[in-house]
């Protein structure tokens, strides 16, 4: 069902209550603002959070929504998506909620390719609890609970995912409105599960984690942006992204020419180009691509469910309770 | 019953007994728990009345002929009605000298012991423990002892059957249920079309397990010792109707499929394997045409989170697992009472804790299902107290969560699930019904409040996604009392506290009293909970015969209890609570009613014996 709406009609009535000037108020507007375009009816959508900063999310989302548990809102998303498919359903995690204390339910969704779309903001900080060092914090990150520094080796979010057999991942970053929606939109037209990666400025404990890709001065520098059949150059085209080895590297490309240039296609059957873009760069520092990483069609877990649930109704006709009352050997008293 | 035996039994002096318990002992590759429930079913349709007990080891494959690796399946048959798997086996048999230690304790003096002579070599006495061999050392005077060479003899019936190799002595479980068969006068036809159907596609498997029975039969016929030890139980006068053989894993299955029908639900079933609740999760999984969706989770959070979604959705969700699993998903059950959604959780106990005796029984969890949450989360607890008795307590669990938009604790065990009884199949036309309303519409002037009570059930209304205009948010932050709203106003806080409580109190409305069933001059009153059933009733009813003043009475509604439970207890001197766990109940009621309860534990992993009932009642009352 299709239906018209403005980006007002998925504001709910709860107040938002984010840190002023928090990255989460603007991906709040782009999901917001996509719905409206998306024209799914609000009624079959549903926005399910754990537990953090990000998880307030679905209190403002005027459609139904889950604030469940720290971690576990994949699993909670699974299960209604399983029990009704024709939902469009929707997490919305942090760094600490996906991969730290939910970090199972994280990858088992991806690899069963339930159809629920899983939006990462990342910060790379417990904001909720106050700031201490989280997953994705870089080595040495000087915290609360980390005064002489973390010691913690980070997770790269979209390698985990592509290990973890996900069949959609991208990443984006808060403040590019225009990309977030175009991930979103993407997202939502992938069959199966979707997992992306938003880098969200914290500005009361991790300020200016991506100022590298956000500042005017450094951002044609550092975004890659990765389009589907389309060479990967940034910087105004004089830098490109080669493959050797299975190894992504950058390249000059006055220098080495655009033959050398990768062509990224995110349909690949085999995640490995995709896991080598990956790892182009953590933290991030440096060059950082941005955009769909993979794109494969694959069976949805609840589309089988429900096809084993027809075949086996075809087989042996509707349920008779009577019958299976009866399916060990019975007997008769006269 | 008809019957048609091969070759017919000469006729011949059989000893009548009126019950008879038979333990098949052996090591856990020997077969003995299929041997149990042929014999079982045999049993069933000779038409005696039966209980039975399978005993396993955890181990999938405890290394062979040891102690550890010793299975074994107890079944009683009687030819009047009897509610227990017996206490001391009048019939033994053991197919390895690991099986014969292990249980010849158990055994009643004079008993007959059936043993495989083949296994008494060096080897297997000596993994059991045995210096010398107890056949002959003296060990079993006292006992009638049948013996047969049964790796000799399977060998030879099966040689033509195409079984080769080491696959040959598969087959001898079937020549000790043939021996059995002969002895007790079971139908042979009940084993052999079993056989038949269930190895259609292994002709060979069939013809060398059919030998098997065969030669075992016509052992017993022509062996003189074997052929003067034979008994008659008589038929059971029982109840008419068509009975069945359940175990308590697929009746609670039926009864959550039946549960959902009367609610006018789809059934979602989400679980994570764990002993001994897997075979839920089994049963369910092979009935998807009847719209059940099954989920095997990665884990026993993500089961009843997946539940709890499932439920939001609008399905009848139902998680199941034993007591480690119960642990893992206490926060997310605390969510769902928050949230106030529908849900059933099936805990299938066992002995704790930690990993404990994963396939014993015990019923220890029930203080962890009445309070084991973080914050004040009360919520419905109630249990069944037999496999027969599963199926309605299942339907039970399902109507108090929907009716009242809780979760709902279903409190099963070991026992119940595996072990199994004669089940008069109830008409299913008669069952219960108790269609879930979904919320439609708006119901209040300010929009949708989905914290808008029923005012005699308490429950909120359930909104599910698809419902124009009935958007809205559940979470585990405190709600506005109307309005669902997220809110820390402290007297909203206390008054949500009392409302969750108040609700759970509301069950009783519609819950029945509680009846004594015996005769009201009894002094001493047993209380029991689940699976004691059986062992409580044949103790009381065994004292009352001789002369002692003792009624029972057993609680399926353990949380609420049932309405008039207080007015019960003030009317004895003397309360006995036989648990298998260290007086949970007793504890409870002694919190609840001010009743000097008197606890009677067991902690072995084992079900109560009648007959540790039936003393403990006698040293009650002359205490």
């Amino acid at each position: 069902m299709t239906a018209t709406y403005s980006r007002q009609d998925f504001q709910s009535e709860q107040e938002v209550r984010w840190c002023p000037g928090c990255g989460d108020y603007t991906i709040l507007a782009s999901v917001q603002t996509f719905m409206a375009d998306a024209g799914i009816a609000k009624e079959d959508i549903v926005f399910v959070s754990g537990i953090g900063c990000a998880a307030r999310f679905p209190y403002y989302m005027e459609t139904y929504g889950v604030h469940s548990i720290h971690g576990r809102a994949p699993a909670v998303a699974t299960g209604i998506a399983a029990a009704r498919p024709e939902l469009s359903v929707w997490v919305v995690t942090g760094d600490g909620d996906a991969l730290s204390i939910g970090g199972n339910h994280l990858i088992h969704a991806l690899r069963r390719n339930m159809n629920v779309k899983i939006l990462l903001f990342n910060n790379q900080i417990y904001g909720l609890t106050k700031g201490q060092y989280s997953p994705t914090s870089e080595p040495g990150k000087r915290t609360k609970s980390s005064p002489m520094g973390s010691i913690d080796y980070p997770f790269n979010p979209v390698s985990l995912a592509l290990g973890a057999e996900a069949s959609f991942v991208a990443r984006t970053i808060d403040m590019d409105r225009n990309h977030t929606i175009e991930m979103l939109t993407a997202a939502y037209q992938h069959p199966g599960s979707a997992l992306i990666e938003i880098y969200q400025n914290c500005n009361v404990f991790n300020d200016k984690a991506f100022i590298e890709l956000t500042a005017k001065e450094s951002r044609d520098e550092n975004q890659i942006r990765l389009v589907d059949g389309e060479k990967i150059v940034f910087d105004n085209g004089t830098k490109g992204v080669a493959i050797e080895e299975g190894r992504a590297f950058v390249i000059d490309v006055e220098k080495f020419g655009m033959d050398v240039v990768h062509t990224h296609e995110a349909g690949l059957d085999n995640p490995a180009t995709a896991f080598a873009l990956s790892r182009l760069s953590h933290g991030p520092h440096g060059p950082t691509p941005i955009g769909i990483f993979r794109d494969v069609e694959r069976e949805v877990y609840e589309q089988e469910l429900d096809a084993q649930i027809s075949s086996a109704t075809e087989a042996k006709g509707p349920g008779d309770l009577a019958a299976i009352l009866r399916s060990n050997s019975t007997w008769t008293v006269d | 019953m008809a019957t048609t035996q091969d070759p017919a039994p000469p006729a011949t002096e059989r000893e009548l007994r009126q019950r008879v318990v038979i333990r098949f002992a052996g090591d856990s590759g020997d077969g003995m728990q299929l041997a149990g429930a042929r014999f079982t079913d045999a049993s069933a349709a000779f038409g005696n009345d039966l209980a039975t007990l399978p005993d396993f080891p955890a181990e999938i494959r405890a290394p062979a002929g040891t102690l550890p690796g010793v299975s074994a399946f107890q079944i009683h048959i009687a030819g009047s009605d009897i509610l227990t798997p017996g206490d001391e086996p009048d019939v033994l048999v053991a197919m390895n000298p690991a099986a014969l230690k292990k249980n010849l304790g158990d055994l009643k003096p004079g008993g007959v012991i059936i043993l495989n002579t083949d296994s008494f070599e060096e080897r297997n006495l000596a993994k059991a423990g045995y210096d010398t061999n107890p056949i002959e050392d003296g060990t079993l005077d006292g006992f009638n002892v049948l013996t047969a060479p049964m790796d000799e003899l399977t060998k030879e019936a099966v040689k033509d059957s195409g079984v080769t190799g080491r696959a040959v002595l598969r087959s001898k479980n079937f020549f000790a249920l043939g021996a059995l068969a002969w002895m007790f006068d079971r139908p042979s036809d009940t084993t052999l079309d079993w056989l038949a159907d269930k190895f259609a596609s292994q002709p060979e498997v069939v013809a060398a397990n059919t030998a098997a029975f065969k030669a075992g039969y016509n052992f017993g016929i022509t062996t003189e010792a074997f052929a003067h030890t034979t008994f008659e139980v008589p038929k059971a006068d029982l109840p008419v109707g068509e009975y069945t053989n359940v175990v308590g894993n697929q009746t609670i299955a039926w009864g959550l499929i039946a549960g959902a029908q009367a609610a006018h639900l789809p059934l979602f079933y989400a679980s994570y394997p764990i002993t001994p609740a897997s075979d839920i999760l089994h049963e369910l999984a092979r009935h998807k045409n009847f719209g059940v969706r099954t989920f095997q989770a990665e884990d026993e959070i993500a089961s009843v989170g997946i539940a709890l979604g499932a439920a939001f959705a609008g399905h009848l969700a139902v998680t199941g697992t034993s007591g480690p699993g119960l642990a893992l998903k206490s926060e997310t059950m605390s969510l769902a009472l928050m949230a106030e959604l529908p849900m059933v959780i099936v805990d299938v106990q066992r002995g704790g804790p930690s990993t404990g005796l994963p396939t014993k029984t015990e019923q220890s969890d029930l203080m962890m299902a009445i309070y084991g949450r973080h914050g004040e989360a009360p919520l419905p607890v109630i249990a069944a107290a037999s496999p027969g008795d599963a199926f309605e307590t299942a339907i039970e669990a399902c109507r108090i969560a929907v009716k009242y938009m809780t979760p709902v604790i279903l409190l099963s065990d070991g026992y119940i699930g595996t072990s199994s009884e004669p089940w008069l199949l109830p008409d299913t036309s008669a069952l219960p019904s108790f269609p879930a309303a979904f919320a439609t519409e708006i119901n209040h002037d300010d929009g949708f409040m989905p914290y808008l009570r029923d005012p005699e059930s308490l429950s909120r209304p359930w909104a599910v996604p698809g419902t124009a205009g009935l958007e809205h948010r559940v979470g585990g932050l405190e709600k506005d009392q109307l309005t669902g709203n997220v809110s820390y106003e402290p007297a909203n806080h206390e008054k949500m506290t009392l409302l969750r409580e108040q609700k759970t109190q509301a069950v009783a409305n519609d819950i029945p009293d509680i009846e004594v069933g015996e005769d009201s001059d009894a002094e001493l009153l047993v209380v029991g909970w689940g699976s004691t059933y059986s062992a409580i009733k044949a103790g009381v009813l065994n004292s009352r015969t001789t002369g002692h003043k003792v009624a029972h009475i057993h609680l399926r509604h353990l949380n609420p209890f049932p309405p008039n439970l207080a007015d019960v207890l003030a009317g004895y001197n003397k309360v006995l609570v036989p648990e298998l766990n260290r007086g949970q109940l007793s504890r409870l009621l002694r919190a609840e009613f001010l009743v000097p309860t008197t606890s009677f534990s067991k902690m072995q992993g084992q079900p109560f014996m009648a007959g540790e009932i039936e003393a403990k009642i006698i040293e009650t009352l002359g205490a």
